[in-house]
């Protein structure tokens, strides 16, 4: 459905990390997949973006041999997860939407115990767990009792036990989603060193800026269904270029949307106090809009020709908005009775 | 990719052992990590004792039993509050399970190369570990009170035994209704369903002859007095197995039979549930 640039011809020839054919998962009435096909190579990561209730969650569950579809196939590192899922478990890391950390154990306790879980002898999984909590600076940290981490060096130690198996694909459901801004921007540091040493890396996210960043290839799932694929600037372009975006006064909304109302030729969008067209015709559209506007005795406090961001283009998607990503809302504590229910 | 048989098959029973003993330390050092949790496990269990004894011990008539002169009642109560101790104990399994449900660890567990088994096997067994401290403390808790074993050292090590398997089998059956639960609130009150009936309509604390008939017909065939006369006949002495009408060797044989009985139905329903409740 999405035209794309064709890959390079190294990219071509790497393996897929992953591949799913037509995933359907219902619960019951909810079809929290409907037919879900993605596709991408080792050495890159791909950003799942959707808002709550897309079916990221649920598509992590059958990647990683947690939960088997009802119809269709999938793969990661080239294994069949249904036909074969102890060998991709063994191939697989996978950090939850919650951090999975025992807080009555020490960093070093937790990441080690994963590390012997993944067949690895006590030397080794000691090594790796140092390893890895060295990586994710936690080293320091390391024989502290988790219960006194913040909810930041939690996600971190929960990433650091992902790890320590030394994963061919890595999954992160919503790594960054509750915790405060500050430890968000640590962990994409974090993450981007990871993926800087080769990491493939399927993250999902409800953020457009974390997508945005993040990603090398970005999908987005709605509904249960991949809605759009591509890189951030592929899925810009899609969205036909430029739009023009304009800030007024408070009072001066009303009359400022109705004045620039032809312009936009019916795809006018006000949010706040910005009025966004889509720029057709490129700077003409731009000085129609001034025109417009000094006509109507209106003082824009802002007018700017811009490249669509990724909310454009999700909002022209979906019909509504993406998480703003400057607040991340703190989501409540997990409970148990939704992810075990059949 | 080519995939070695050792990958794509099950995981082998040396890793299944490794990964269980893994899971029983993490379980064992949450226990050690948090008193609390050891000290009302502890509390309990000591004041059912304590009670028991002191305010209904004098009224209960052991049909003059000779089991110890004065303090008679202590050495009928020693072994019954062994096993209530095992089996209260054992809601623990499913209490910790449900706690790992929801907290997405299992999530991480089931996401790694490791065995199916090894998460409940690990868990009932870091329970049993806290059962056998928990009832050591009720030994000298009883000894202080007058419990004295009449028939040697060996028995009665092979009596707290018993009753710390049959703690063990109903890990597991605590396991299933923890899986089935799901939530630590429903499995708090889902798991003392079957508990109460059978630790109260036994011999545990009195004997079952002044029950209605149709209770004592329960009481004398369900696992509970079996366990708890098969604990009692190896502690009180000798003399007094005939007039209680304990059978020892017979007794040893049914408790055996129960606790693998138990593990078996109750381990292959929990490995079943574990496989499809949590995907
Ligand atoms: N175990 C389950 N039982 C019932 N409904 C579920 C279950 N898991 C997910 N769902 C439903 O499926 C849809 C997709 O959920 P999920 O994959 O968790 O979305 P996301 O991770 O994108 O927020 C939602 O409507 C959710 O309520
Ligand atoms: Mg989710």
């Amino acid at each position: 459905m999405v035209s794309q640039t064709e890959p390079a011809p190294n990219l071509r020839s790497r393996m897929k990390a992953v591949r799913t054919q037509n995933i359907v998962k219902t619960f019951g009435d909810v079809v929290a997949l409907d037919g879900v096909s993605i596709e991408f190579e080792e050495g890159i990561v791909y950003g799942l973006l959707g808002p709550n209730g897309a079916g990221k969650t649920t598509l992590i569950r059958v990647l990683t041999t947690l939960l088997k579809p009802d119809a269709g196939t999938a793969e990661v590192a080239g294994i069949d997860v249904i036909e074969n899922p102890v060998a991709v478990r063994h191939r697989i890391g996978l950090a939850g939407q919650f951090a999975a950390v025992d807080p009555f154990l020490t960093g070093m306790e937790n990441v080690e115990m994963v590390g012997r879980l993944y067949n690895l002898s006590a030397q080794e999984a000691r090594r790796s767990a140092e390893d890895v909590l060295d990586r994710i600076k936690l080293m320091d940290a390391a024989n502290r009792p988790v219960s006194t981490y913040s909810g930041g060096m939690r996600r971190r130690l929960d990433l650091a036990a992902s790890m320590v198996g030394r994963p061919q694909v890595l999954f992160l459901d919503e790594p960054t989603t509750g915790i405060d801004p500050r430890s968000r921007l640590d962990l994409w540091e974090l993450i981007e060193e990871l993926v800087s040493g080769g990491t493939t890396l399927l993250l999902t996210t409800q953020y457009l800026d974390e997508a945005d960043r993040l990603s090398d290839r970005i999908g987005i799932i709605d509904h249960g269904h991949l809605i759009e694929e591509g890189t951030s600037n592929q899925l810009k372009d899609r969205l036909g270029g430029s739009v023009v975006e304009i800030h007024v006064q408070d009072e001066d909304r009303v009359a400022a949307t109705a004045a620039l109302t032809p312009v936009g030729g019916g795809d006018i969008r006000t949010e706040g106090n910005s009025i966004v067209i889509p720029a057709i015709e490129g700077s003409r559209t731009l000085a129609a809009a001034v025109r417009r506007l000094d006509e109507a005795h209106l003082e824009p406090r802002d007018i700017a020709l811009r490249r669509p961001t990724l909310d454009d283009v999700f909002l022209s998607l979906t019909g509504h908005h993406a998480e703003n990503g400057a607040s991340p809302e703190v989501e409540p504590a997990p409970t148990g009775g939704r992810r075990g229910r059949r | 990719m080519t995939v070695t048989a050792e990958q794509a098959h099950r995981v082998s029973p040396g890793a299944a052992a490794v990964h269980t003993a893994v899971i029983a330390k993490r379980n064992v050092l949450r226990v050690i990590r948090l008193p609390q949790l050891l000290l009302f496990s502890t509390v309990q269990p000591v004041m059912f004792l304590l009670l028991f004894n002191y305010v209904f011990g004098g009224a209960i008539n052991l049909g003059g039993a000779p089991i110890s002169g004065s303090s008679a009642y202590i050495n009928w109560l020693i072994p019954g509050i062994l096993v209530q101790t095992a089996v209260f104990g054992a809601t623990a399994t499913a209490l910790g399970l449900t706690e790992d449900l929801t907290a997405g660890v299992i999530d991480r567990f089931r996401s790694l190369p490791m065995a199916r088994s090894a998460v409940l096997a690990g868990r009932t067994i870091a329970d049993l570990v806290r059962n056998t401290f928990v009832n050591s403390l009720m030994l000298v808790v009883g000894f202080l009170m007058g419990w004295r074993f009449e028939q040697g050292f060996f028995k009665m090590l092979l009596g707290v035994a018993i009753a710390l398997l049959f703690g063990y089998a109903f890990s597991w059956v605590m396991a299933a209704i923890g899986l089935i639960t799901k939530t630590p609130e429903a499995a708090q009150s889902a798991g003392f369903l079957p508990i109460f009936p059978l630790v109260f309509a036994s011999s545990v604390f009195v004997p079952t002859d002044t029950m209605p008939g149709w209770l004592q017909a329960f009481a004398d065939n369900q696992p509970i007095t079996v366990i708890a006369n098969t604990v009692r006949s190896l502690m009180i002495p000798e003399e007094a197995l005939a007039f209680l009408d304990l059978d020892q060797g017979a007794l040893i044989a049914q408790s055996l039979a129960w606790i693998v009985g138990i593990i078996v139905v109750f381990g292959y329903l929990s490995v079943r549930q574990y496989k499809k409740s949590v995907g």
